[in-house]
């Protein structure tokens, strides 16, 4: 299997700051990390791989130079090779403008590298929250998507992913080339090998600017020609907690339900 | 804090030794320590990162850090807890005489079972009756044509059910004392050879600490590590380059307890205000991290000396024996600092300070660094 997975470099807390003029994250003085529902899509690429060491898992970034740090990541813990996405022309574009660029930078990477049959993406990022990305690029590509994957798997030929569903979990086979979004997991991810993380250090990384993307259509990317734009930001108030009523039986969880209405004087 | 400059490499390992820390040991290392259990699952992920492999040549698989790097790695590993990162630096002590004066075929056992299968080594010296003194050591190996037959009891070897390589100090020639020990290469499974009793410790109770039984077990002559009769060079050759290791890991340790110190006196609330206001309280503070920060120094000036080829042997017991006196000061004032609560199980510095006692005696007692010590000044 030939894999792509797409990643992401956000900021390392939940209390971000907000520029208040552009109302766009300031990423100054923040501690950056590996979007955590990405370094799932790479794990899902690594058991992949770990089960057929002929696959390949390459890794791309869109963002600043700086964003190569997680790009060095994903290559200690995973990934074969690594392209970051960088140019002052796709700077604040939205999901649209982003997928389009993400989409048309593989389609030029696949020049070189052949074609992807999987392309594996976090099913979204933990600063911007949109889950739209993933499924653009497969849009834009006019690939077949699943989202919401928790595992992948070759059977028989055919990529299988376990999609999480409101109740449980339903496995769907699909055909390549296709994007796949992931979600949390039961299992944690890899850590790097210390071997692997010093070979990524040392890795060279391409970056692709706006000039070595020949076929993209300049009135499609950056903050000018993004549809849509982010118009207020701000920290939601955190919500109360409730209370969960699990007993043993439902007999006695309706009793206790009982117990706590009458003492807050409901009935 | 103190200030210190770390390469990029071993700022790297410290974000490493941490990620792992937190993630795989902190949140269960509780339970292994009540249980006095070896976390095998989490000491097989740091097997899988190459967490035994840090200050070893890449050419045999190792991965080619200084042996400083691979102390600060010890270092932050042993912040979160010691039993584990003495799993991995206890094997990095058991190879370190195969890795200098093995044979090619030697090294490429520990390559393979080691390194590239993720395996632990046990160093294998103490017996009943031979602690500090080696030499008296009763475990033999007896030739036999082109083979060596072993027998005896060791005691107190870490790693010791979970290894898959062992490095054996046994006599081959009893009348020649240190002179007439040898080291053995001996693997796990071997005919004859079994795991006795495993201890049950105050603390370090995540580390495995058991006894093993050579009964006739058969190893062929190729399994002499360094030449017959070089078992005590081979052994001290092994406790030097552990010498920084374990002065790292109480370097951490006692870290670990200045930190959870630290932040409990600027919350606790006594007359009306944290105790960090009471100036008795700060110079505690300032002791321990002065004492930490010196055995620091001289654990890195060590490892240093070790990266350019220099002999350590009196300064690495003075590093090991200051490094695990520091610890055991630090934690038991980190103790006294939590009143009460610090003698509870529920707070962290009850676990540091059972963990700190055992290396002061590990690894050549902290009599027998200052005997080494004492010894350099008269001769």
């Amino acid at each position: 299997m030939k894999m792509l997975v797409c990643v992401k470099q956000v900021p390392d807390t939940t209390e971000i700051k907000i520029d208040p003029v552009k109302n766009t994250l300031i990423r100054e003085g923040v501690p950056s990390i590996l979007n955590p529902f990405d370094s799932y899509a790479l794990e899902a690429a690594a058991r992949i791989k770990d089960k057929d060491p002929s696959s390949t898992i390459t890794v791309i970034c869109m963002g600043p130079e700086q964003a190569k740090a997680v790009l060095k990541e994903s290559l200690a813990i995973a990934a074969d090779k690594a392209y970051l996405i960088s140019g002052r022309e796709f700077g604040g574009s939205d999901t649209l403008c982003t997928s389009y660029i993400l989409s048309e930078a593989i389609k030029e990477i696949e020049k070189t590298e052949g074609k992807f049959d999987i392309i594996l993406c976090g099913k979204q990022a933990i600063d911007g929250d949109t889950a739209q990305v993933g499924p653009e690029i497969a849009e834009h590509l006019g690939y077949p998507q699943v989202t919401y994957g928790l595992e992948a798997f070759v059977e028989d030929g055919m990529v299988k992913v376990k999609k999480e569903v409101e109740d449980g979990a339903e496995i769907i086979g699909i055909q390549t080339p296709c994007v796949l979004t992931f979600t949390k997991p039961s299992f944690d991810p890899r850590f790097p090998t210390i071997r692997r993380k010093m070979a990524a250090n040392k890795a060279n990384i391409p970056v692709l600017a706006f000039t070595d993307l020949p076929d993209i259509d300049p009135e499609k990317i950056g903050l000018k020609h993004s549809p849509t734009h982010v118009k207020k930001t701000f920290v939601p108030q955190k919500k109360t907690g409730g209370i969960k009523i699990q007993e043993e039986t439902a007999e006695e969880s309706a009793k206790k339900l009982f117990t706590l209405l009458s003492e807050a004087h409901v009935i | 804090m103190a200030f210190h400059v770390y390469t990029e490499e071993q700022q790297d390992m410290i974000a490493l030794a941490k990620q792992f820390g937190e993630q795989a040991v902190d949140p269960v290392i509780a339970e292994y320590d009540e249980k006095g259990e070896f976390p095998e699952e989490i000491v097989n992920t740091g097997l899988e990162m190459g967490l035994q492999s840090l200050d070893f040549p890449e050419e045999w698989g190792g991965a080619g850090l200084s042996t400083k790097t691979a102390c600060v790695t010890f270092e932050e590993l042993a912040k979160h807890d010691t039993g584990v990162a003495c799993a991995f630096s206890v094997t990095g002590t058991a190879i370190a005489p195969i890795m200098k004066y093995g044979t090619d075929a030697q090294k490429a056992v520990v390559q393979k079972k080691i390194f590239e299968e993720g395996g632990l080594a046990s160093f294998c010296l103490t017996e009943p009756g031979a602690g500090s003194d080696s030499g008296a050591s009763r475990t033999t190996a007896v030739k036999d044509g082109d083979k060596y037959i072993l027998n005896g009891n060791k005691i107190f070897i870490t790693n010791g059910g979970y290894a898959k390589l062992f490095l054996v100090i046994a006599a081959t020639d009893k009348s020649k004392g240190n002179k007439g020990l040898t080291a053995f290469l001996v693997e796990k499974g071997a005919k004859g050879f079994s795991v006795g009793k495993e201890e049950n410790k105050c603390g370090f109770r995540s580390s495995n600490t058991v006894e093993l039984v050579f009964d006739n077990v058969e190893v062929s002559e190729d399994a002499v590590v360094g030449g017959v009769g070089n078992g005590f060079k081979m052994a001290m050759y092994a406790l030097d380059h552990g010498r920084p290791y374990i002065g790292a890991v109480a370097v951490g340790l006692g870290q670990r307890a200045l930190e959870e110190a630290v932040k409990y006196v600027k919350e606790r609330q006594q007359f009306g205000r944290p105790i960090a206001d009471n100036q008795g309280v700060q110079w505690m503070l300032a002791d321990m991290e002065m004492q930490i920060e010196s055995a620091r120094c001289l654990v890195y000036h060590v490892a240093e000396l070790i990266d350019e080829g220099q002999p350590i042997t009196v300064n690495g017991s003075i590093a090991k024996c200051m490094a695990t006196d520091a610890a055991m000061k630090v934690c038991t004032d980190a103790v006294q600092l939590f009143g009460g609560y610090g003698y509870m199980k529920e707070y962290p510095v009850e676990k540091l300070f059972r963990d700190a006692k055992i290396f002061q005696i590990v690894e050549g007692t902290n009599q027998i660094q200052r005997m080494v010590v004492a010894r350099s000044l008269l001769k």
